[in-house]
């Protein structure tokens, strides 16, 4: 009773002082409203490469340093970002030394130190882990401790563009305490911890129910005393991005919410009720439509789409695979379901501009039916009296799988009409976004599986430097049985000469040289039909207008800044 | 006893004429059955005659068009990408009656088997009233979606997509809404079993089937239309309920149910896209309801004595 009272008098007296010291002070505005409508599996990153855990998990446990709004580096558990001319890198790009903060701490009030990043390393490339967020830690060589708050992070050869391991949102810095018994096969195994990892974010996980609402509440451990503004934190998922945005910028019930796939004309109309407001970033998000390289067919069972399964019986024609790109009209597809928020595209890596490539945009940007019909005769599919082509009994009819959402069903129908023209059938299959996206080794229907001919989704990567992203279609990152279907290498592209290239790729310094080389691997895969790029899309997310703070930021996870954010007064 | 003697031959002259026109005019006299019958019969002309008067098909795509209110070319407006609602909204009603109408039948027949046995025969009535509670007790849409999951490649495969989604859709419904008719006809037989003209008939050395068949069915019969009545309604709706959760008939596929998930979104935009599937759904179930209702007074043996 009497602790409580001088709880109640010191807060009181904090409150006083806070109207009229200090602007900021931790916990004053009440609660922070979050919806995703794509409802979130876990919270550790490491263990699902969904965009809805990395950026859930970003409010809990952060990386050594992250990108801001205009795509720069800037730290967050470390004093200076190291370079060449810092001495943070070594002058060969054989390695980088990080220096921690001297007092950060983990919300249960243990110091952080290089111990933790050692572990964060070996937890992410242990075998049989089956890390999401491998490529992440791609090339380090080994991860020691100089002294308790520097680590110096050894490269098997020079990395010319080393922020890769503990960069970004997508490889935080976990505990090494709570993680110790969860490495390699029993990582799935540690609920708890993968539900509520102790971090030394803004905000500590309270309470966790798996694919609904996560509660946080502020760190008290956090390293800025003045943050975060918000007492408490409420992540909801589920719903579709229609009610989401309606929750925010017409009924106001949210302060945020993430991912507008919706009609840019029925957000017009919501916006009119004038409760919040919408924000975008162009960032390297692509929506694409994924072609599978291995026979997807439900009679092969479990087999389909992996090796055993074999090529695809018709996608594994180049022509097919460059027939049905250049059917397709982007234009229209823009604008019936992106407007203001999207591009055409014939790049999976869209942007920073010095690796946008135009390479082809020749063929591949407009409509040519025409084309693709004679790429087709003459390839010797020919059509059959239902008019859908065929070759040696193979008929060119594809299942088209993507999630749930009214955008991707529009475009879907869009794709099918299109397609139609050039003698190819479309099946289309709607899955709910968070079985889709949701990563569960048991489902058939994740996109990680791809138990289907195409499927279309959006993927984009962190940062500003596309090589991590680009080694996601090397031969060794096609998901299988054997990795949890983790491989992140979704159409099952494998390309010997494309591998090569990457590991050229890892060893180029210039960073002009480097971005010819990235221009060239992304066309190679567009040119080769890994998959058909189709809209470079805006991140585009609304949040009420009485929340102050939010930087929309497409390089990083959106909530970035998340202890930045405050309640308008 | 003299009058019933005469009675009985005028009766047998022209029985089936006699006993329909009875149920006519019974069926008649409920002004709410003769509404719904003719809405009903309305939708159904509509939906299998109309596309022969309105020709442009349902999945015409002409994104210049899109979100356009009611107009000549298009009386119910168009969709987001153009596409005809009127057309749209007569081709789902195709699928959407033939789901109701098929699972419908699967669910009376399923439900009257097992009703008239367990109500018939006293060794199974513990059984198959125990299987019932236990069909009673699932959750439809959890099975449903499991269901789905489970069969959906299999069936895919053997009747292609859109006939096995169709296959898959209909006996599911069937299966999970036979319990009630199930229950109504067990109480039904028990009550005619027990009433004299059976025992005659079992005496006279009948063969149980043809007592079933010729006895105790055709005076169970009213309760079945009822159910059957209602089940193509609560079919119809479950198969929104599926379309409208993303499941189901693949999304190019128009059902009602689908129209009505497709166009929630655009509610305050061309609310036509809405309206129009919503009302039909309303009035077909509502008018088979009052159908049903009719049916059930009109075939009532009390109210065909007066």
């Amino acid at each position: 009773m009497n602790k409580l009272n001088i709880l109640l008098a010191g807060s009181v007296a904090a409150l006083a002082f806070g109207a009229t010291a200090a602007q900021a002070e931790r916990g004053t505005d009440g609660d922070l409203k979050i919806l995703f409508w794509q409802a979130v599996s876990t919270m550790n990153p490491y263990l699902s490469g969904g965009t809805k855990e990395v950026y859930a998990s970003s409010m809990v446990i952060e990386p050594l340093a992250r990108y801001d709004e205009k795509g720069e580096l800037v730290p967050t558990l470390v004093t200076e970002i190291p370079t060449i001319e810092n001495g943070g890198v070594a002058q060969d790009l054989l390695s980088m030394t990080w220096k921690l903060k001297p007092d950060v701490k983990w919300s249960d009030g243990t110091p952080l130190t290089a111990n933790d990043l050692i572990f964060t390393w070996k937890y992410c490339t242990a075998p049989d882990g089956g890390c999401a967020q491998a490529a992440q830690y791609e090339g380090v060589k080994n991860v020691e401790a100089v002294d308790p708050h520097t680590v110096k992070i050894t490269f098997e050869e020079p990395k010319p563009y080393p922020y890769s391991a503990f960069v970004g949102a997508q490889s935080p810095v976990i505990q090494a305490a709570q993680f110790k018994d969860c490495v390699g096969a029993r990582a799935p195994e540690c609920t708890s911890a993968n539900f509520m990892p102790i971090g030394t974010g803004p905000f500590v996980v309270k309470d966790f129910k798996p694919n609904d609402v996560i509660s946080f509440e502020a760190n008290p451990n956090y390293r800025d005393p003045a943050k975060p503004a918000f007492a408490t934190a409420t992540l909801k998922g589920g719903g579709d991005a229609a009610s989401a945005a309606r929750a925010v910028l017409e009924t106001g019930e949210f302060d945020y919410a993430w991912n507008m796939q919706v009609e840019p004309e029925v957000l017009a109309t919501m916006l009119a009720a004038g409760k919040g407001q919408l924000v975008t970033a162009f960032g390297t998000q692509v929506e694409r439509i994924n072609l599978n390289h291995y026979n997807a067919d439900p009679a092969l069972g479990s087999k389909r789409s992996t090796k055993e399964a074999g090529p695809h019986p018709a996608l594994s024609d180049p022509a097919v695979r460059r027939a049905l790109s250049m059917a397709i009209d982007r234009d229209i597809i823009d604008e019936a379901g992106y407007g203001e928020a999207g591009r055409p595209t014939c790049n999976i890596v869209p942007a920073p501009e010095a690796y946008a490539s135009t390479g082809n945009d020749d063929w591949c940007l407009k409509q040519d039916v025409e084309g693709a019909n004679k790429l087709l005769d003459e390839a010797g599919w020919v059509p059959g009296s239902d008019g859908i082509r065929a070759k040696d009994g193979v008929r060119l009819s594809f299942l088209y799988s993507t999630s749930t959402n009214s955008v991707r069903q529009a475009t879907q129908e869009l794709v099918k009409d299109m397609w139609s023209q050039i003698g190819v059938d479309a099946e289309l299959r709607n899955v709910s976004a968070s079985v889709f996206f949701g990563g569960d080794p048991a489902s058939p229907d994740t996109f990680q599986k791809f138990y289907a001919d195409v499927e279309m989704y959006t993927n984009n990567f962190d940062g500003t430097d596309p090589e991590k992203y680009l080694a996601e279609w090397l031969c060794d990152k096609v998901p299988a049985p054997e990795n949890g279907w983790q491989g992140q290498n979704i159409p099952r592209y494998c390309n010997p000469e494309y591998d090569k290239l990457v590991g050229e790729l890892a060893k180029t310094a210039d960073l002009e040289m480097r971005a010819e080389l990235a221009k060239k691997l992304n066309d190679m895969l567009t040119e080769e039909g890994a998959h058909i790029p189709l809209i470079h899309r805006g991140q585009l997310s609304s949040h009420s207008v009485t929340l102050e703070g939010v930087k929309m930021n497409a390089w990083d996870s959106e909530l970035w800044n998340v202890a930045d954010w405050s309640r308008k007064k | 006893m003299t009058d019933a003697a005469i009675a009985v031959p005028t009766a047998a002259s022209t029985p089936t004429r006699s006993v329909l026109a009875d149920i006519w005019r019974q069926f008649r006299a409920h002004k709410g059955g003769v509404a719904g019958l003719i809405v009903f019969v309305f939708i159904l002309l509509a939906v299998y005659v109309g596309p022969y008067i309105h020709t442009v098909a349902p999945n015409t795509i002409n994104v210049r068009a899109r979100n356009q209110w009611p107009s000549l070319a298009h009386p119910f407006g168009t969709d987001n990408l153009g596409k005809d609602m009127l057309a749209q909204v007569l081709a789902g009603g195709r699928i959407s009656l033939a789901v109701g109408i098929t699972a419908m039948l699967i669910a009376v027949s399923l439900g009257t088997l097992v009703g008239v046995l367990s109500g018939y025969l006293r060794r199974l009535d513990g059984p198959l009233m125990r299987v019932t509670d236990l069909f009673l007790a699932l959750p439809l849409l959890p099975l449903l979606l499991v269901i789905i999951m489970l069969f959906r490649d299999t069936l895919r495969a053997a009747f292609g997509p859109e006939t096995g989604i169709f296959i898959l859709i209909v006996s599911v419904i069937g299966i999970t809404s036979w319990m009630h008719t199930a229950r109504i006809v067990r109480g039904d037989v028990l009550a005619v079993k027990s009433q004299e003209f059976i025992l005659a008939a079992k005496s006279s050395g009948m063969r149980e089937h043809r007592i079933i068949l010729r006895h105790i069915l055709p005076n169970v019969l009213s309760s079945i239309m009822v159910s059957a009545t209602l089940g193509i309604a609560s079919a119809i709706i479950t198969e929104s309920a599926l379309s409208f959760l993303g499941l189901g008939f693949p999304s190019d596929f128009p059902t009602w149910g689908r129209l009505l998930f497709d166009g929630a979104n655009f509610l305050q935009l061309t609310p036509s896209r809405v309206l129009w599937p919503g009302l039909a759904i309303s009035l077909t179930v509502l008018s088979v309801n009052y159908i049903g209702d009719a049916i059930r007074d009109a075939l009532d043996p009390r109210t065909l004595k007066r």
